[in-house]
């Protein structure tokens, strides 16, 4: 089947779904208060649109993930290729970073609030540390295991240390560093929603607070709805922006 | 900016250079590796500029790891090795080296493979050597093309490319058509001499195929495992281009044969080995 046709049956659940749900609340059947039926979720989520309150939201949730991706991923990549290419490094420090990789990452929002109070950095750092697992494994792991043949054409042509860096081994790790950026970018959503509920005045996990203190079921579902489209869309970007990088791969990335 | 440090086609070094004035001499090289598997022992060999020589020997005879020494990708435990005077201790701007796997850069289609070590070179230079060496090897239209879209000898082809283009003096190939067909294999012999004779570079050609090292070389050095040394040395003089079914050619064929035979059994008091024996050994 074409692209086409195949994405179009996977709209067909959710969407009967959806207007399987829309008919018992409104035939009566079910009262929809705690979950409201489509139509005023949609409702809801046009309300928030007009008021320009969503658009906040959503500004607000970007920046964090962006920020933190962006020192997660920095950080990520530069750990993981000093202690790939560094055995000193490499025994020092990646026992510890491995023993912090098993924490789970939300226990550590208790210590950040402790330490930075509640406003932007805690958030942050807890979206960052998120990120930087995935970057450093992917990183450290392809460096590692990059050819040694295809090393030793290099010095056949004697590159200089610097040529062989980003003539062969920047291209060969670069697949598996893109991978672990896509997983951190991921990751970085799950991290900006425990961020945003542990305080936050603007933010959509700020919407998914106050939909609940204020029993408002429809703000929250407009939320995560908001959530899944914002996560999905950095995704498309991450992966169109970098397609051009690993175009020669065996592996189709779509199907990634 | 890519910051290559290849220095492409040096050509003849200051001393005056004969055809007689060797281009590769290998001295007493010996090779033990830190295991204590000792591959090579006292090695020595002279190859004159242009000429092609072929070495053949069974598995593991340390074919590889001459070739390897020679490139300066591995240290000798004794003895030298000298390229147009210069001893060799790391990797050398001209001896070019083909591998037994083409061993392509995935993320470089076939024009930059070819032009890999041309980085040194003007845009309009590393073009032209690049369109020239895809046309002998009959890759023209395929520049654009990624490596995984090749086949296996189409790959090797590219490699072999790659090694020429940036005209060394010596070029080491390590069994480049093993693992190719027949059909294949003379398309390729014709094509590496079509490569070979626009800039005669000296080659070092490793092969288990007694008809292709007739084909190509001018001289067929038998080696002999355990420690891996070099035995009879063959003189073909044939005449190129060369003709695989004549008669002289097949001459050719049977004094590397009886060479090999001789090598399997170096006490004459050793009953004749039966032929299975002799087509399993290489
Ligand atoms: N890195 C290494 N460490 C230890 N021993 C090695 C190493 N490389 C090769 N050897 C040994 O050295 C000997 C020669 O190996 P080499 O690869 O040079 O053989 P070869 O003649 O190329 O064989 P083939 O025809 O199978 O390619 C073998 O006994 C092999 O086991
Ligand atoms: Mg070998």
């Amino acid at each position: 089947m074409r692209q086409g046709g195949r994405v179009g049956l996977g709209l067909v659940l959710p969407l009967a779904l959806a207007i399987g749900w829309e008919i018992a609340v409104d035939s009566g059947l079910v009262s929809g208060r705690l979950l409201p039926p489509p139509s005023r979720i949609g409702a809801t989520l046009l309300d928030l649109a007009a008021s320009g309150d969503l658009l906040m939201h959503v500004e607000a949730t970007l920046i964090r993930v962006g920020l933190g991706f962006l020192w997660g991923a920095a950080a990520g990549i530069l750990a993981g290729a000093l202690v790939a290419t560094l055995p000193i490094l490499r025994w020092l420090v990646d026992p510890s970073v491995q023993a912090l990789r098993a924490v789970p990452s939300l226990a550590w929002v208790p210590l950040f609030i402790l330490w930075f109070g509640i406003l932007e950095t805690p958030k942050v750092l807890l979206i960052a540390v998120g990120v930087f697992f995935p970057v450093y494994v992917g990183v450290s792991g392809a460096i590692a295991s990059v050819d040694r043949k295809l090393v030793e054409v290099g010095r056949i042509f004697r590159l200089s240390r610097l040529a062989l860096a980003w003539r062969i081994l920047l291209p060969a790790v670069l697949p598996a560093t893109l991978v672990g950026l896509r997983t951190g970018l991921g990751l970085g959503f799950l991290f900006v929603v425990a961020a945003e509920l542990m305080g936050a005045s603007e933010g959509l996990g700020y919407l998914l607070v106050d939909g609940q203190q204020f029993s408002k079921p429809d703000q929250i579902v407009a939320a995560i709805i908001t959530f899944a489209l914002a996560g999905k869309l950095a995704d498309m970007v991450l992966v169109t922006l970098t397609r051009p990088l690993t175009r020669w791969q065996d592996t189709a990335r779509e199907s990634l | 900016m890519t910051g290559a440090t290849v220095q492409v086609g040096r050509g003849p070094s200051l001393q005056p250079l004969t055809q007689d004035t060797p281009v590769l001499i290998v001295d007493d090289l010996s090779k033990t590796y830190a295991d204590g598997t000792q591959a090579l022992s006292g090695i020595s060999l002279s190859v004159r500029p242009g000429e092609i020589v072929a070495l053949i020997g069974g598995s593991g005879c340390g074919k590889t790891t001459l070739l390897r020494l020679i490139a300066g990708l591995d240290h000798a435990s004794r003895g030298t090795v000298q390229v147009d005077g210069e001893t060799i201790r790391e990797p050398h701007p001209n001896v070019g080296v083909v591998f037994q796997e083409a061993r392509l850069l995935p993320w470089l289609n076939v024009a930059g493979n070819v032009g890999f070590g041309l980085a040194g070179l003007p845009r309009s230079e590393r073009r032209a050597r690049v369109a020239r060496a895809l046309e002998r090897i009959g890759l023209a239209e395929h520049g654009g093309r990624w490596p995984r879209e090749l086949s296996g000898g189409q790959q090797q082809r590219v490699a072999i490319a790659r090694a020429f283009v940036t005209h060394p003096r010596v070029l080491l190939l390590d069994e480049p058509f093993s693992a190719l067909d027949a059909f294949t294999r003379r398309d390729l012999h014709d094509q590496l001499l079509g490569l070979w004779g626009e800039t005669k570079p000296t080659i070092l050609l490793v092969t288990h195929d007694v008809g292709e090292a007739v084909t190509l070389a001018d001289r067929v050095v038998v080696m002999r495992p355990r420690p891996g040394r070099l035995d009879e040395t063959i003189d073909i003089g044939l005449a190129r281009p060369r003709d695989p079914v004549a008669a002289h050619h097949e001459g050719a064929v049977r004094r590397v044969m009886a060479a090999l035979d001789r090598s399997l059994r170096p006490a004459a008091t050793h009953p004749p080995l039966a032929p299975e024996t002799r087509a399993a050994w290489w």
